[in-house]
């Protein structure tokens, strides 16, 4: 954030200040379409064999442990993770498609690119825009070592790193005190985690999964496999990571909606952040004498 | 708090919802349509790239094989002159490779049988998303190229079918660098016995480093090509032609 050498210690509340690069901002709104791609239209692939399994093999004479389906008689959708089962009729396994016409697939037709079923252009979808999501994402990782973005906005500092200022974070958040004036700059510590986790941990290892599953790609590179432990876990572990990153953006337009919607959207559309002004004087700090 | 999670939820709905539909108008417009189909090639050119000519396909070892070979698509051709052929223990039938060969060739089950044989223990990976591991024996299909000259012209390798969809029968092909690659052979035996019915007898092409569909089962004919233009419907096999999969298959 801190891209001019503004000195930090003049700024307060209600002063406008730069937020986001230009190469975070055109990241972040192309992510915003091909996350949405991806995830919709492989779940449309999921729907073509909507079962999990682990190991090096997978198909319907083992035993999943995950799995969407129906019942015989088409009345009842649900889901069975490990032993339990779930009834998610409507949801899941058996929905209604927009026309009322039922749905026995495992995704919902609202959920799921194209609505109705169909492996290929799903499949179309889907691998269009894997390098959509690959190149853009190599190229802000190159972008943001070189204006030392991750270094100086993502990497914890070292004082963040003690255990004492990790729990006041996470009591922070917990509370819904998020950072006032000149401290609202930077990131803080539970976000800096969470962007380094998805750019280092969840994407690399969403495209790791998905190369896995692709048996060219697994002939040119055959570590891919021993990495993910076979064909089948890299499935699953492809659709975990697809899950986690749902996770985060629920928590992330839940934040954005908590700390201030108008301003936060903002900067990440002109790059501009007000910062939000300090609480209001209690009784002690009005008695003191204005000077 | 409550509200705004509320609001949230329901303008996530209906963004998905605008999203979903405006997505499949945008796929039914052709140019958009063409530059989707354009990722395979940039699919393609890249696995190739990254690949030698040669590079293997991961072969695993007998205790990692699924205990049970699961059949799909057709297992079972409906013509009658297959219903033969199976009475017959196919003692009468033949492959036949020609095209652009010098040599074309007539090969009756036995010969392929007696031709060097190739065993691997392999992964294969339906496009739907299951897999299984067997034991394919057969002949390495760069073999039986060589035996019948191919022409310089031949840039691809067409497999005929004894099985159909709605009269339609099936074929795939494959490019010349899968054609003679060593784990590309026409399979005679599954798990250590003769190829069964349900999984392509006589004879199933396995092409390792592509999908389930692109490993063609029921193989009567082998033709070499120069375009696929003029074969089905231009694309290069019966999935390709009739609901747009991707003739390569690599991802």
């Amino acid at each position: 954030m801190t891209m001019t050498t503004v000195d930090e210690s003049t700024l307060k509340g209600g002063d406008l200040v730069k937020r986001h690069r230009v190469s975070t901002r055109l990241w972040h709104w192309l992510n915003v379409i091909t996350i949405f791609i991806m995830i919709m239209s492989g779940l449309m692939i999921f729907n073509a064999h909507p079962r999990l399994y682990w190991g090096q093999y997978g198909a319907n004479y083992e035993t999943p442990w995950f799995e969407i389906g129906h019942n015989a008689a088409n009345t009842h959708g649900m889901v069975m993770i490990g032993k339990y089962m779930f009834d998610t009729t409507g949801v899941l396994g058996l929905s209604h498609y927009a026309d009322g016409s039922t749905n026995a697939h495992a995704f919902p037709g609202w959920i799921t690119l194209p609505e109705h079923y169909s492996l290929t252009m799903a499949r179309h979808w889907h691998l269009f825009f894997a390098w959509v999501l690959v190149l853009p994402w190599a190229a802000y990782l190159l972008v943001s070592f070189f204006n030392r973005h991750i270094q100086r906005d993502l990497a914890p500092t070292r004082a963040e790193l003690k255990p004492k200022a990790i729990w006041q974070d996470i009591v922070d958040h917990a509370k819904f005190h998020f950072p006032k004036g000149a401290a609202a700059i930077h990131h803080n510590f539970l976000q800096k985690l969470a962007y380094l986790g998805v750019l280092f941990g969840l994407i690399p290892t969403m495209i790791l999964s998905g190369l896995s599953l692709s048996p060219g790609m697994t002939a040119a590179w055959p570590w891919l496999l021993w990495l993910m432990g076979g064909r089948a876990s890299a499935r699953s572990v492809h659709f975990i990571c697809m899950s986690l990153i749902i996770g985060f953006i629920l928590v992330h337009l839940a934040l954005v909606v908590a700390v201030g919607p108008y301003n936060e959207i903002r900067s990440m559309i002109t790059g501009k952040f007000r910062l939000p002004k300090e609480r209001a004087p209690t009784l002690t700090s009005a008695q003191e004498p204005a000077e | 708090m409550i509200i705004s999670r509320r609001s949230l939820i329901t303008s996530a709905a209906l963004g998905s919802g605008l999203m979903l539909s405006g997505c499949d108008k945008l796929a039914e417009n052709p140019q958009f349509a063409g530059l989707l189909n354009q990722g395979e090639k940039l699919t393609f050119r890249v696995q190739r790239g990254l690949s030698e000519r040669a590079a293997l396909a991961p072969e695993y070892s007998a205790a990692q094989m699924s205990p049970h070979f699961r059949t799909n698509g057709n297992t079972l051709p409906a013509s009658d002159d297959y219903a033969g052929h199976v009475t017959e223990n196919f003692q009468y039938w033949k492959l036949v490779v020609d095209g652009l060969v010098a040599t074309p060739l007539a090969l009756s089950l036995a010969e392929l049988m007696s031709m060097p044989k190739r065993t691997q223990i392999t992964q294969h990976n339906c496009v739907e998303g299951w897999t299984a591991i067997g034991k394919w024996t057969g002949v390495p299909l760069g073999l039986l190229l060589k035996r019948a000259n191919l022409r310089p012209q031949a840039k691809y390798l067409v497999f005929h079918c004894a099985d159909d969809f709605g009269g339609t029968p099936y074929y795939e092909s494959i490019d010349l660098i899968d054609g003679f690659h060593p784990q590309t052979i026409l399979a005679w035996g599954l798990n250590d016995a003769i190829l069964p019915v349900g999984n392509g007898a006589p004879l199933r092409l396995r092409v390792e480093r592509q999908l389930g569909y692109k490993q063609a089962k029921y193989v009567m004919r082998v033709e070499a090509v120069e375009s696929l233009d003029k074969i089905g419907h231009g694309k290069g096999g019966f999935w390709e032609d009739n609901i747009n999969y991707e003739w390569y298959a690599g991802i």
